[in-house]
């Protein structure tokens, strides 16, 4: 007989270890998904029978124990598009300096760490800041313009990180075939990089709807109000917006029946899942058309 | 010099191009150095709303030392300590919560799964990140609750406990998500060394892949803090609100954040109790950028190597 491979006794105990540990890690993870799996399924088991037409386009009613979300919905959507007004433009702007003409130097680290600390900075101090500065000082009021700008400023390094990607991704010899048909650097950014990069651009703008539809703290100083009998007529009027809808009729509200939050937060978190899983398809579908 | 002047004139000419060029570069660096504008300037509409209360009502003793936060009495004390403890504990809860399953499902991602399976969790750990805060505020008014009425056989379910499992639930996502980018920044070859040495891949996790990620995986843990003292509206739904020492999970508390949230509607512009709110802001603010600055420092140690 020729000797053949026989597992050794220490063959055997590897074997079994790297299982058991293979298992333990797996239910860790699955102990971080499952949970929120159910609790998000109690939320529709729960919420879902208050979901319908009525629900979504009539204005609340019995000081807002009956009734619908409408001027609410609306007021998020209105706040969004402010914010995209914003924080597109600036956030686009910005990752193009970073990713295309920034040096290597004290300004650029300044920039990137400002970046990481925008994100970083507690969502009521953003509130504080937009209470002081577009509130007050710049006299906006409390105003869908205030709290746009408050969460467009809080949610920007979302924008600028996920467009200075997309960017970086272009592969640089693209830019040096434009330069060298003696392109200037702005018509080599405008014709070349951007429309390679427009699909992480969009991806950005896709998340920073669904994160401004679901940021409450900063706008329930500076624009968002409790409870309003009519619909904002400018972008300097208070709105209701869904978010701090969901905090109201959870905690403020008295004799609020126990199914209508729950139908509000399912709304809500339909609206940012939603959001975020179109980003997710839309990301692996271009990756997947990509030509380089 | 002669060979400058070889080159066509044409192409030194400042056109229009030229401009369109120069303008545009400027319009970009405008919006790369917006960012350094709104932090200074989100330090200075701070400091500026909050400084008639440093220098007048506040007490560096009072502020640090004592748990009585009284706003509304008639001689108002604005002592921030339980408010501190407060948030401290309920971060600390969460961190506790989030460290084991957040690790363990970067190491399973990074080095176990693989092709579908791998994205697919990914895609998963990315939509919880997504949840909103008022959303995970409300769960734990209601669902976790309920739960830990249930479970626990306490009166009150809205303490320490519940708003640190529900911070910690919102932390672990976003760790997860670094934790994993520190794991797979480990080179490929420190792999397949150990694997050649005969090392089983448990071991080569445990004694390669681990260590070499540690600084990234420090930093994971640093932002998941800093995630922890600024979070607002879950915490201020899920703890309770109580002006609180805690002494076991069960106790309710009140968090640094939460109380501003809560009380900058029922103050008027310029008083004492509005500024004491901002101050609290810049304290909030400055632990914040501390923590992110040293997990940037962190990280930026091992690009150093």
């Amino acid at each position: 007989m020729t000797a053949r491979f026989a597992a050794t006794a220490l063959n055997l105990s590897n074997y079994r270890a790297e299982k058991r540990y293979r298992l333990m890690l797996f239910s860790m993870t699955a102990m971080l998904v499952l949970p929120v799996l159910i609790i998000l399924s109690i939320l529709v088991i729960r919420g879902a029978p208050m979901i319908s037409f009525e629900f979504l386009f009539e204005f609340p009613r019995a000081g807002m124990t009956e009734g619908g979300i409408y001027p609410a919905l609306l007021g998020t959507i209105f706040i969004v598009l402010v914010d995209l007004v914003f924080a597109m433009p600036i956030g686009v702007a910005a990752a193009i300096y970073l990713s295309e003409y920034a040096p290597d130097n004290w300004l650029t680290r300044a920039i990137n760490l400002a970046i990481i600390n925008l994100a970083g900075v507690p969502s009521i101090v953003h509130a504080l800041f937009g209470v002081g500065a577009f509130v007050i000082f710049f006299q906006f009021g409390t105003s869908i313009l205030a709290a746009a700008l408050t969460v467009a400023i809080m949610t920007l390094p979302l924008v600028i990180v996920a467009t200075r990607e997309s960017l970086q991704a272009v592969p640089h010899a693209f830019r040096e075939a434009c330069w060298s048909m003696g392109a200037t650097r702005w018509q080599t950014i405008f014709t070349v990089i951007l429309p390679n990069a427009i699909s992480g651009i969009l991806t950005g703008l896709i998340l920073e709807v669904s994160r401004t539809a679901g940021e409450t703290a900063p706008i329930m100083f500076t624009g968002a109000a409790f409870f309003l009998p009519f619909l904002p007529e400018s972008v300097f009027d208070q709105t209701m917006a869904l978010s701090l809808h969901l905090f109201v009729v959870s905690t403020q509200v008295p004799n609020v029946p126990e199914a209508l939050p729950f139908g509000v937060a399912l709304v809500l978190i339909g609206i940012v899942l939603i959001m975020n899983a179109l980003s997710i398809v839309f990301r692996s579908y271009l990756r997947g058309k990509k030509k380089w | 010099m002669a060979e400058k002047s070889a080159v066509p004139s044409r192409l030194d000419q400042r056109d229009a191009s030229w401009f369109i060029d120069k303008l545009f570069q400027v319009l970009m660096f405008v919006g790369g150095i917006s960012a350094v504008i709104f932090i200074i300037g989100i330090f200075v509409f701070i400091t500026k709303e909050g400084l008639a209360f440093l220098f007048e009502g506040f007490s560096f003793l009072e502020f640090f030392g004592s748990i009585n936060w009284r706003p509304t009495s008639t001689n108002p004390t604005y002592g921030a300590l339980a408010l501190i403890v407060g948030t401290a504990s309920i971060t600390g809860v969460a961190i506790l919560v989030a460290i084991p399953f957040s690790i363990g499902a970067a190491v399973y991602i990074s080095e176990f799964a693989t092709g579908k399976t791998k994205e697919t969790l990914k895609v998963l750990v990315e939509l919880l990140a997504a949840i909103p805060s008022v959303v995970w505020g409300f769960i734990g008014l209601s669902i976790m609750n309920e739960f830990i009425i249930e479970v626990f056989d306490v009166p009150i379910g809205l303490n320490v406990l519940n708003a640190g499992i529900i911070l910690g639930l919102m932390a672990a996502p976003i760790m997860t998500t670094i934790a994993e980018d520190a794991l797979k920044a480990v080179p490929d070859k420190y792999r397949e060394a150990a694997e050649a040495m005969g090392a089983t891949r448990w071991q080569i996790i445990r004694q390669v892949v681990l260590p070499a990620a540690k600084n990234g995986l420090v930093s994971a843990v640093l932002l998941g803090v800093g995630r922890g003292f600024g979070e607002t509206m879950a915490v201020l739904m899920a703890s309770g609100h109580a002006i609180n020492i805690p002494t076991s999970p069960f106790d309710s508390v009140r968090a640094l954040t939460a109380t501003i949230a809560a009380e900058l509607g029922e103050t008027a512009q310029g008083s004492e109790h509005y500024g004491a709110l901002f101050a609290l802001g810049i304290f909030l603010f400055l632990i914040t950028f501390i923590i992110n600055l040293a997990a940037d420092l962190v990280v930026r140690g091992i690009r150093k190597k």
